[in-house]
């Protein structure tokens, strides 16, 4: 009886961690980007063609923002990042990503405009570099310049107040000390 | 067979005037490599068969290494660094893939051991009514 209990111990421990299996994401693939620095880059910005920008124009504690105009899921989030940068007056710095020039300048005359500066990412090269696949998607930069969060897919207000705005208080009092 | 053919006459014709292959051996790895490559946006499917414009991108940057003489590990290495393994259909054995790799065999392993041993016990058992009379 007693080997009996072994195999039922051995069976349910592997039914437990297919059922945990099953409830992850699949579509949520984990940065390798995740603790490196942000991969350089320069660009000029969505507003001014004439200017270039690298990673060292985005000094952290912040959120870059990857989205793009034609992105449906970036409207849908599109409010909760203004209400990071109004209320919460968290610096985040967009990369548009794969759009037009004109298009992305409309889109955040239209619904309002919560970055310090878009980077234009016309051929989607600096998305490359920066292992983006969907859009939109946020990564949380410390003050050093390193990559310590990546969040696939729209914010909402959960993901702010529980992951988002607790990381940012964390990497400020670093700074700080 | 038909629809192979077709996928590499539309793979052609999508990357015509993108670098050019030094050599017929360049060009084979190439389309060896997009289907080890999995395309993140549709995450069944290969570099190759993937119709997403993120794949697009993707192949045209594996098209350019490979003709930059880049080789095979260096090509997978670019890859890995920005989308992590999995975008390998067979990912590199490593301390974090140890499981993956070798839980089939432990699994089958441990199996027979069990079927061995019952065997044995059932064996025994069924001598043992035999020693008794």
């Amino acid at each position: 009886m007693s080997r009996h209990i072994w195999i039922v111990a051995a069976f349910v421990l592997l039914v437990a961690l297919l059922a945990a299996g099953l409830r992850l994401d699949p579509s949520r693939v984990p940065s390798p980007l995740v603790g490196k620095p942000m991969p350089p880059f320069t660009a000029a910005t969505v507003h001014r063609p004439g200017r270039v920008v690298g990673e060292k124009q985005l000094p952290g504690p912040a959120l870059v923002n990857v989205w793009a105009s034609w992105c449906v899921a970036c409207h849908q989030e599109h409010p909760v990042l203004l209400a990071l940068a109004g209320d919460w007056r968290v610096p985040i710095y967009g990369m548009n990503y794969k759009d037009r020039r004109e298009d992305a300048v409309a889109w955040l005359e239209r619904l309002g405009n919560p970055y310090v500066f878009s980077v234009f990412d016309q051929s989607g090269r600096i998305g490359i570099d920066w292992g983006v696949y969907g859009v939109p998607e946020t990564f949380v930069i410390d003050g050093a310049g390193v990559i310590r969060y990546k969040h696939i897919g729209p914010l909402d207000h959960d993901d702010v107040e529980e992951v988002l705005l607790p990381l940012l208080a964390e990497l400020e009092e670093g700074r700080a000390r | 067979m038909t629809a192979a053919f077709i996928q590499t006459v539309l793979l052609s014709l999508a990357v015509a005037g993108a670098a050019p292959f030094a050599s017929v051996e360049q060009e084979r790895r190439y389309y060896e490599l997009l289907k080890e490559l999995r395309c993140l946006v549709c995450q069944n499917q290969s570099l190759s068969d993937s119709s997403a414009e993120l794949a697009g991108d993707l192949r045209d940057e594996v098209r350019t290494m490979v003709a930059d003489g880049k080789n095979d590990r260096e090509i997978v290495d670019f890859m890995t660094a920005r989308y992590g393994d999995f975008v390998l259909f067979r990912p590199r054995f490593k301390p974090a893939t140890y499981i993956l790799w070798l839980a089939p065999a432990v699994l089958l392993a441990g199996g027979l051991f069990w079927l061995f041993r019952w065997q044995v016990v059932r064996r025994r058992r069924s001598d043992e009514p035999e020693q008794v009379e």
